[in-house]
């Protein structure tokens, strides 16, 4: 049961308000923002009290998306609706920035009227709602030749048409209805991983979370397919076949997708509802189909004027056809360094950070099968043997886009009928880090 | 409007809705409510613009009504008279044809919050209750709810509530999930919606049909429900099933929780049911939304307290990301503590160490603390890691390390030697009250063997002035204390000093405290060594390895509520506990729980005699039936480690007030006996415990392997059954000891070989301790002696007992050698 919903922008501006049963004062927002100062650390706890009204929030784009309750909640369920809230205004007004918020206030608060009555949630389901919202999204984004680009002469396929620019999917679902908007529908196979490679560079732990989520700008759309590798396999029970078979150990699917054709032919179908949906989730752990992306040779040592040279060698191991990009390695760096002198490769960076005392060397683009290596002279008063032990693990972190680690992939989609008029149909994938740490 | 004020904005808006153009022109007059509605989310105080807004109100353009209608459910209570003019135009909406018209009307009509207009709203609502749109019906049902809440004195509507009841039955899942909520609200005096059968299995039925918010509705609601038979149950369970592996989150988490309510009497059910959950849950961990990960995790430390094994092989699922907030971070580092085993223990503290140098003071620290932990039974490596942080000389890790040797160190006192290494290297000023206090205890403790503790200790005492914590004063008393006990040359002028500052303390306690300690020393100086070198009860009965397997019922009722994500956990309880044992000393401490053993009076008690006088029935306790009747042995309720220690000792007292004499009352047995079992001392604790669990005996503390004397504590509850469906349980305190003497031979000889038992006479145990003492070093047979109470006494359960406990460690012992 909920009593209010509030949104704060970071900065403690209110930027929606709703009290559903009048059961709380409504200067709730100042006493949730005085609690969140008032402690230290990157974000307070999930969960906070004051007297006996509970504030549950989670985070979005910066903002503070925030519960209060009066009655022993369910926290599973109050965070998840927060989560699938953020969801709905993100598909509904194209992004969650505080801009794009604040234009588009009513829109939220018809959401909100239709989503939750009386603190009891009703529907969150987009195929339910569009009928109930009104409103028209505001788009924060003014219009850009560049978008017109992506078209080629008499609607031929160019180059550029090929690849969806990466803003594609961030715009309000509604647009499509009424302003003529494509009609497109994105499949992402999102993939993040985790990664720890031991001192000797032993692969020590390594679990990727994959989901395949549908995007889906289409008024109406009956059925669609979506046909996985053939070879997908789920557990540690089945056989391997030849080739290159594709192994996760447990997965998920929403409840909206229908398994008939999965066990014989790997085939996912349902019907997309507008609005951005997860179709599947997957987790494999320990058992990586190619060697991690990224290894690390350091060379560490103190010279005798008390300076620390750190001379790193990182290579990228990813076929040499694919790339990582926004490649950024932080390195932590013993407390009391001054002074930092560095000899890199030359399109990459570093700058040390005082806050966080570590070093960040960025790399924009990282090619498959080639390294780069830096040497990093740092002047550290005082330093010892022991401040070694400050040094490192080294955290990674980088994109590899067209690129699953797992092997996943989308043999084909379709959708049925066909659909009348032009329509797109998009795949990306796309492999994040959660977290890559490589110890030195 | 960013350069007007409020009143200004205010003036400008009315001006703009009362405009006729403005009103003419829909879109402009759309524009100007929803500039209204932004000032008012912005928190500009627009309520003077209320008349206007009613007047906007009466409009075709739903976008519009829908603005108007968030300003008049904001401030409608101030204006209740001019409300009554929007309820006319909400009436007339109710009428509309356009059912999505027809349900806005009615719910923003139940969401005036205006008890006077009530009887304007409760006939549409009624009337809706029977519309033919879903939509219309699922907010009259809430609206049912929200009239009833607005007139708190007035009775229960049974037409309502009985309506209320057959729309349950609504093809709708969203209007019976509704219905559930009206009810519990409206009926909330009596318990809340009545679930019997029929309304449960249809429930059950249709909540495949409910979306994820439905369903962990109507589970919540289901957890009243009291299955009439065992097999109906198990029904009910598999029906469930499914959603115990759902994908969602909340429907996991509502689902166990109705499982662990409904199988509370079948705690293997719920077991395999949190075994279920382990996939989703470790699913849920690794979710994106990072406020959900922590939900998740809070959720598996309650499982773990009942299932410490359910993770053993996903320990690599914690380890923390360089991008986990720091309230991850130290959950995490919470489970991972309670991972560890000989496997993984060197990997475990690999990566904690790494964690030990975070920017975050906070994480640096959680993880320092954890090392402590886990050094409770791997001592030796975490001293290591430990004080190799100590050479890092940074102040929050140096004052954190500092905390841990203490709580380490008043445990493992085999490593005292290490902690006096450390002690020396540490020199520098800490600014932290709860680092000093550490320091200091330390240094009271060891400052026998640290060269440099004086000179430290000056230190503190020339700083006394600027000392702000009184909890520091108190320490540096006591340290100073009991440092002049044991160096008076070196130590004897500062004391002085510290005194005379102290007794003009403004801080009473302190000042208390000084004045005590002056008291003291004018006693002389062996009434001051007896009052502050006492020891603990016994210092090695502080090891607990692995709390003991908590049964799940103690946290049930915690699982998925809010509660278990609030930082006031146990955990913290628990810590607290732990350091405040070393400031406060316990006052029945005094005589050493070694020594009180010796003046035991062990009982030569004749079969079936000493039982007869409790049992209802004596025959029952004829040896032939004791045969016939199995003894089953449990662990629950469970006995913590205070209280054990209590009982232990009471046991004890009885014996020695009463005496021999009128043993006949005494409702306890005392039994003591030496089992053969080579290898068992160096068992690991760990697989001690295991094995101890597998026939239901709760292992409390132990000391490490290969020390001398090496000791386990344990208990367990029997159960005889006896003829007449009378169960008779007792309790069993018991105490292995090994000291590695070898002039038990004879008593073994006496008894038999290995298994053979012998209830001995008091008089034979006076002199143990001293034969004990004479002969620790010699190294001989490895025979364990076995001290048991029992209470209420009972031979025959006794004897199984011990026939079970020695099959047990000499089943360990073959294993070994």
């Amino acid at each position: 049961m909920i009593s209010q919903i509030f949104i704060l922008s970071s900065k403690g501006d209110n930027l929606l308000y709703k009290d559903f049963r009048g059961e709380a004062g409504s200067d709730v927002q100042s006493i949730f923002y005085e609690k969140v100062t008032a402690l230290a650390g990157d974000q307070p706890p999930v969960v906070m009290s004051y007297k006996d009204l509970h504030f549950v929030h989670v985070r979005h784009g910066g903002s503070y998306w925030v519960v209060t309750t009066t009655a022993d909640a369910s926290p599973f369920t109050i965070i998840d609706f927060l989560n699938r809230l953020a969801a709905l205004v993100k598909d509904y007004c194209g992004s969650l920035s505080e801009k794009s918020l604040q234009m588009n206030f009513a829109l939220i608060y018809e959401l909100l009227d239709e989503v939750v009555d009386y603190g009891y949630i009703q529907t969150t389901s987009s195929d339910v709602l569009k009928n109930f919202i009104q409103t028209e999204a505001v788009s924060s984004k003014p219009f850009s030749l560049f978008d017109l680009s992506n078209v080629g002469l008499f609607g031929a396929e160019t180059q550029q048409s090929k690849v969806a620019p990466s803003s594609a999917a961030t715009r309000p679902i509604q647009s499509s209805r009424d302003q003529g908007g494509k009609s497109e529908i994105f499949v992402d196979v999102i993939e993040r991983m985790s990664v720890v490679i031991g001192s000797n560079g032993v692969l020590m732990k390594a679990d990727v979370e994959g989901e395949i989520k549908v995007k889906c700008y289409m008024p109406s759309c009956s059925e669609m397919r979506i046909g996985l590798n053939e070879e997908f396999s789920i557990g540690k029970s089945q056989l391997r076949g030849y080739g290159a078979a594709v192994r996760v150990d447990a997965c998920s699917f929403n409840q909206a997708v229908r398994l008939d054709e999965f066990e014989s032919h790997r085939i996912l179908r349902l019907c997309p509802s507008q609005g951005e949906q997860t179709v599947m989730q997957y987790q494999l752990s320990d058992d990586l189909p190619s060697a991690p992306p990224f290894r690390l040779y350091p060379t560490i040592e103190r010279d005798s004027g008390g300076r620390l040279m750190m001379y790193l060698k990182l290579r990228c191991d990813l076929p040499p056809k694919s790339a990582a990009i926004n490649v950024s390695a932080t390195i932590p760096v013993p407390k009391g360094s001054v002074s930092l002198s560095q000899e890199l490769s030359h399109t990459s960076s570093a700058e040390m950070k005082q806050q966080s005392r570590a070093i960040e060397w960025k790399i924009p683009h990282f090619s498959g099968g080639t390294q780069l290596s830096a040497l990093f002279t740092l002047e550290v008063p005082g330093l010892s043997s022991a401040s070694l032990l400050e040094v490192g693990p080294v955290a990674l972190s980088f994109e590899l886009p067209k690129l699953t680690v797992t092997g996943l992939q989308i043999r084909f989609l379709r959708l049925s009928p066909v659909q009348p008029g032009p329509s797109q149909r998009w795949v990306r994938y796309v492999t994040h880090t959660d977290s890559y740490t490589i110890r030195i | 409007m960013p350069y007007l004020s409020s009143e200004d904005t205010v003036k400008e808006l009315r001006k703009t809705l009362a405009n006729p153009s403005v009103q003419s022109d829909p879109l402009r007059y759309r524009n100007a409510v929803l500039r209204v509605i932004r000032a008012l989310s912005q928190g500009v105080d627009v309520s003077g613009l209320f008349s206007e807004m009613v007047k906007a109100c009466a409009t075709v353009d739903v976008v519009q009504k829908k603005l108007v209608y968030v300003f008049l459910c904001c401030y409608a209570a101030l204006h209740p008279e001019l409300s009554l003019l929007v309820v006319n135009t909400l009436r007339k909406d109710c009428q509309d044809s356009n059912p999505m018209v027809r349900s806005l009307a009615l719910r923003n009509m139940s969401n005036l919050r205006l008890p006077g207009l009530l009887e304007y709203v409760e006939q549409p609502v009624v009337a809706g209750l029977r519309d033919k749109a879903a939509c219309v019906r699922r907010v009259a049902v809430l609206g049912c709810a929200k009239i009833h809440n607005l007139q708190p004195n007035r009775d229960v509507d049974a037409a309502v509530v009985n309506e209320l009841y057959s729309l349950l039955r609504d093809p709708d899942p969203v209007v019976m999930v509704n219905c559930l909520r009206a009810l519990e609200e409206i009926l909330k005096e009596e318990g809340g919606v009545a679930i019997n059968k029929p309304i449960a299995h249809h429930l059950l039925n249709r909540l495949k049909e409910c979306d994820v918010w439905g369903q962990c509705e109507v589970l919540s609601v289901l957890r009243r429900y009291q299955p009439q038979s065992e097999e109906e149950l198990f029904d009910i369970l598999s029906l469930l099933d499914a959603s115990l592996v759902s994908s969602h989150p909340p429907v996991m988490a509502a689902t166990l929780r109705l499982f662990l309510s409904l199988c509370s009497g079948l705690p293997a059910v719920s077991v395999a049911a949190l075994e279920r959950v382990r996939g989703p849950l470790l699913a849920a961990c690794g979710s994106t939304s990072r406020e959900l990960r922590f939900a998740a995790l809070c959720h598996l430390q309650l499982l773990l307290r009942s299932l410490p094994g359910l993770l053993r092989a996903h320990y690599k699922r914690f380890f923390c990301g360089y991008t986990d907030p720091a309230y991850i971070k130290q959950r995490k580092m919470e489970v991972l503590v309670e991972l560890v085993n000989d496997e993984n223990v060197l990997i475990l503290l690999d990566e904690l160490k790494g964690y030990c140098t975070d920017v975050n003071t906070n994480t640096a620290q959680a993880a320092i603390s954890a090392i402590g932990r886990i050094g409770r039974s791997y001592s030796d490596k975490c001293l290591e890691i430990l004080t190799g942080l100590l050479s890092l000389k940074q102040e929050h890790i140096t004052s954190a390390v500092l905390q841990t040797m203490r709580d380490l160190g008043s445990v493992c006192p085999q490593y005292n030697n290490t902690v006096c290494l450390a002690l020396k290297g540490c020199k520098e000023v800490l600014s932290d009250s709860q680092g000093r206090q550490s320091l200091l205890w330390l240094l009271g403790v060891y400052g026998q063997k640290v060269s440099s503790a004086p000179y430290t200790l000056e230190v503190f005492i020339d700083g006394v002035r600027s000392e702000t914590s009184p909890g520091v004063k108190m320490e540096l008393l006591t340290t100073a204390m009991r440092l002049f006990l044991n160096r008076p040359a070196e130590t004897q002028d500062m004391l002085g000093r510290l005194l005379h500052y102290c007794i003009e303390e403004t801080d009473m306690s302190i000042r208390d405290q000084a004045l005590l300690y002056y008291r003291l020393l004018h006693c002389g100086i062996d009434e001051t060594r007896t009052v502050l070198q006492v020891r603990r009860s016994d210092p090695l009965l502080g090891v607990l390895i692995g709390q003991p397997v908590e049964p799940i019922s103690r946290w049930a009722w915690r699982f998925n509520t809010l509660e278990t994500l609030e930082e006031s956990s146990a955990e913290t309880e628990s810590t607290n506990r732990r350091s405040s044992e070393h400031v406060t000393f316990y006052p029945r401490s005094n005589p050493g729980l070694s020594d009180t053993l010796n003046f035991h009076k062990f009982e030569v008690v004749p079969l079936g005699l000493d039982s007869a006088s409790r049992c209802p029935d004596p025959s029952a306790d004829a040896p032939g039936s004791s045969l016939a009747t199995p003894l089953s042995l449990s662990l629950s309720p469970p006995v913590s480690p205070e209280d054990f220690e209590r009982l232990w000792l009471q046991q004890h007292s009885l014996h020695s007030e009463q005496g021999a004499e009128n043993r006949e009352q005494e409702d306890e047995l005392n039994l003591q006996e030496w089992v053969q079992s080579p290898a068992v001392p160096d068992c690991s604790p760990q697989s001690l415990q295991a094995a101890m669990q597998l026939v239901n005996i709760q292992t409390l503390a132990f000391t490490p392997p290969h020390t001398l004397p090496w000791r386990v504590y344990l208990y367990t509850h029997t159960h005889h059954t006896q003829t007449e469906n009378n169960p008779h349980s007792t309790l069993i305190l018991g105490e292995l000891l090994y000291s590695g003497e070898a002039n038990q031979r004879e008593e073994l000889k006496k008894s038999g070989c290995g298994s053979g038992m012998n209830v001995e006479g008091g008089e034979e145990d006076v002199d143990h301790k001293q034969r004990r003492d004479s002969a620790k070093r010699e190294r001989g047979e490895q025979v364990v002696k076995v001290t048991l109470k029992q209470r209420p006494g009972d031979i025959k359960a006794l004897k199984d007992f011990l026939t079970i406990l020695t099959t047990v460690l000499q089943t360990l012992s073959s294993e070994r050698t």
